[in-house]
């Protein structure tokens, strides 16, 4: 594919990059610990605590595993367990 | 009706740029091109001049102001000389890299140190290797006409790179000429506005300035340097434009002056090339057939131009007002470089002419090609420029 | 795509990925590179959320421009230009007269650079930039080094950090000077809005940002986003380490309008600065050695000022 002049790229192509790939930890959301507060999706760098309907899921392919949402989680209702590979 | 007027060579500039209506206009001062963005002030404190005027606190702000602009779709244009021209440098080659034309007037002017304000082309040359594009002026006229052209050419959809056109501080920025100016319909008529297909527009979000590895870096920069030599197409075409709207033509992407028969031909940019041609006016008389080839476009590299203006001559002798230290002037080491090989090709020989505002008169002319037969004749090659009218018994 | 392995070198950059609709995104996604755990991607996803969309970005070169623009990978959804390093001031100035020329009123512009860029080698454009009165809000996001290089030292470097270019040893204790106290620099050209804020209190950070948005003129705010990979703590801390700088002094948010201090965040409990030093690599020089007494009591007296200063107890 032939590049783009002065190399300008069109915003949002970075979702083309799973960073998924980074983790050696991966955060779990039990369901039924979650006050669905919301701060998991706040606090992700990544963007990748996404709501579905009335509740929130780790969307791996971009979860680099840094842990941020499992310790600000209200609810302590999310673990690291470690990545297999 | 067009109005010719006597007015200061800065004042020319400033009235070109007036009429290609820019949007944003980014002024710092040095000498000598102060009197151009000093002239612009003026004409924005009357509201003649419909730009942002942004007073920066350096040059390098300038020349980033109107990459920003540029970026965001205006029309933008800054001046420097000098030192304020090698501080532009990092941003120069950016933006040349990111395509975000935009016109820059170089007035040159040696470079530090020693420091000197006298006119030389250390800066512009200095500036080659960056991808903006090089035009240079003989005089106030022509000054004017080439800035009309320039904004067209840098925002051509092929070329978009930074135009800078380059004139001789002092000797054109504070004489007097008169000066044919265009009407504002006409050029209105030959540079519609600017608008560019892509710029910084929040209804299609874009990002400039990615980060390119090994695999494709070769390809971006041969992008630019590709934008340049077919640009060289484009130019033509637009030079002949304005010169059909202006009805001076200046020859192209070189002006050739007495070069059909001649044995011996200078080459020359910037306004000593007004002296040269008397002095070449006086050999003729005397019967040396001498000729000058001014070049006017020195990047992209007119060698097409330069190779059909040499013709048959068996030497060239090239003044150049800079020099690589620890080598020769740049316009010599381009024509050498182009010729290398040719079969029948001139000998070359490289004049380091002028610096620091030292006069190139019609005196000096001849004894440049009485030395440049006389080393042709000796069978010797050389290596070494030759520093003209050098007084090597004060040299530490 | 689905399955295939990600490679930087990949070129698919238009397609968007089926699971997340453009509808449903940020302004800045997810598949950029920072580190895990960094405070800054955290910080400048929400900054955006409080500008919302109609901004245009100017970055300097640093850690986000590095992370953020690998070519043909953009988490970027507004219009963003990377310059060079020195001048993204001037840059937003030229964007910002643009759009004034243009008429394109209702999009402001917004420059997010990093401490190196905006404390040293951009400080004479910053400088200029609110002299001038551009109608430009700068958000830095200060990480107190060059980081994207690995850690040297900055203006924004605190006192007794250590640095690769500051590292303590025999004859060092780290950074010997203070940190530039920059957010007064900045107040002391007469520029509209000032202010601090952390990453660790993204409420806070966000209503600041959108008070300076209903604002026009100069805006600077600087954002304190701790680093995981060169202050070295665990990932997961990040929050919790910027509301330690806060809780300890070190950290002072407060704001600034026309130059007088017109709102600070208490001290929720003030603790001894040793409580934000030990957590981090960067200090554990101060633990170990013979003049850690002075220079911890330094620090806490560099804290006690800050309290002082901005009234920041409740």
């Amino acid at each position: 594919m032939k590049l783009t002049p002065g190399a300008v790229v069109k915003g949002g192509t970075s979702l083309n990059y799973k960073t998924g790939s980074w983790r050696d930890q991966r955060p779990e959301i039990d369901q039924e610990a979650c006050k669905q507060c919301g701060i998991c999706q706040e606090v992700c760098p990544d963007d990748a605590v996404r709501q579905q309907g009335d509740h929130f899921e780790i969307d791996y392919d971009f979860c680099k595993g840094c842990g941020i949402c499992a310790h600000e989680c209200t609810a302590e209702a999310i673990r690291m367990k470690n990545e297999e590979k | 009706m067009t109005k010719i007027k006597v007015v200061e060579g800065s004042e020319a500039v400033a009235m070109a740029v007036k009429a290609c209506r820019p949007q944003v206009v980014a002024a710092y001062p040095i000498s000598p091109q102060t009197h151009i963005v000093e002239a612009l002030a003026r004409m924005a404190a009357d509201g003649e001049l419909k730009a942002e005027y942004v007073r920066v606190e350096s040059e390098f702000s300038a020349a980033s102001v109107v990459s920003g602009a540029s970026a965001a779709g205006s029309r933008s244009y800054t001046a420097s000389a000098s030192q304020g021209l090698l501080l532009m440098t990092e941003v120069l080659y950016a933006s040349a890299g990111m395509r975000l034309p935009f016109v820059i007037t170089g007035v040159n002017r040696s470079i530090s140190a020693p420091i000197n304000i006298q006119v030389d082309h250390q800066d512009t040359i200095s500036l080659r290797d960056s991808g903006v594009i090089q035009l240079y002026v003989e005089s106030a006229q022509e000054a004017y006409d080439l800035h009309l052209a320039a904004f067209k050419i840098a925002e051509h959809p092929a070329i978009m790179l930074p135009v800078m056109v380059c004139m001789d501080g002092w000797v054109l920025t504070h004489s007097y000429e008169p000066v044919e100016f265009v009407e504002q319909e006409k050029v209105d008529n030959f540079l519609p506005p600017f608008k560019p297909e892509n710029f910084l527009d929040v209804a299609n979000p874009k990002s400039w300035g990615s980060y390119a590895e090994g695999d494709v870096l070769m390809e971006f920069k041969y992008a630019i340097h590709k934008a340049m030599s077919e640009g060289k197409a484009h130019i033509r075409c637009i030079l002949a434009e304005l010169a059909a709207l202006t009805g001076r033509d200046y020859g192209g992407l070189v002006e050739a002056y007495r070069t059909d028969d001649a044995d011996v031909v200078l080459v020359a940019m910037g306004s000593m090339a007004g002296t040269i041609k008397d002095a070449v006016d006086d050999l003729r008389r005397e019967g040396k057939k001498v000729g000058l080839v001014r070049i006017r476009c020195y990047r992209p590299f007119p060698h097409e131009e330069l190779s059909a203006a040499l013709g048959r001559a068996k030497l060239v002798a090239v003044l150049d007002a800079n020099v690589s230290i620890g080598s020769e002037g740049a316009v010599g080491l381009d024509i050498k470089s182009k010729l290398n090989g040719r079969p029948g090709a001139p000998m070359v020989v490289d004049f380091i002419a002028g610096l620091g505002g030292r006069e190139v008169n019609a005196g000096a002319v001849r004894r440049i090609v009485e030395r440049t037969e006389r080393i042709f004749s000796s069978g010797v090659p050389i290596s070494e420029a030759e520093w003209l009218d050098l007084n090597p018994a004060i040299v530490p | 795509m689905a399955g295939s392995e990600p490679s930087h070198r990949s070129l698919k950059g238009d397609l968007m990925d089926k699971k997340r609709t453009e509808k449903d995104e940020s302004l800045f996604v997810s598949g950029h590179r920072a580190c895990h755990g960094c405070g800054l991607a955290l910080a400048v996803r929400h900054v955006l959320e409080a500008t919302g969309s109609n901004v245009i970005v100017v970055s300097p070169t640093g850690c986000l421009e590095t992370f953020s623009s690998p070519y043909g990978f953009s988490p970027w959804r507004v219009p963003w230009i990377h310059h060079v390093f020195e001048n993204a001031p001037a840059i937003a100035s030229g964007v910002a007269a643009a759009l004034r020329a243009q008429g394109r009123d209702a999009t402001r512009v917004v420059a997010i650079g990093g401490d190196g860029a905006t404390f040293d080698i951009g400080f004479g454009s910053l400088s200029g930039m609110l002299e001038r009165g551009d109608d430009v809000l700068y958000i830095c996001t200060d990480n107190g080094a060059y980081m994207n290089t690995g850690g040297q030292r900055s203006g924004a470097t605190p006192f007794c950090a250590a640095t690769t270019t500051h590292p303590p040893g025999k004859a060092s204790f780290g950074k010997s000077e203070k940190k530039k106290d920059l957010p007064e620099i900045v107040a002391a050209h007469g520029t509209p809005y000032v202010a601090t804020a952390t990453v660790a209190y993204l409420g806070d950070l966000k209503q600041k940002v959108k008070k300076a948005m209903t604002l026009h003129g100069p805006r600077y705010i600087q954002i304190d986003t701790p680093c995981p990979s060169v202050w070295n703590f665990p990932s997961h801390l990040t929050l919790e380490i910027g509301r330690l700088g806060v809780n300890s002094g070190l950290v002072p948010l407060f704001e600034m309008v026309d130059g007088k201090i017109t709102k600070v965040k208490k001290l929720r409990t003030k603790l001894p600065v040793i409580e934000y030093l030990n957590k981090q690599k960067r200090y554990q020089h101060l633990v170990a050695s013979d003049l850690s007494q002075e220079t911890l009591q330094a620090i806490q007296d560099q804290a006690d000022q800050n309290i002082a200063k901005y009234g920041l107890m409740a």
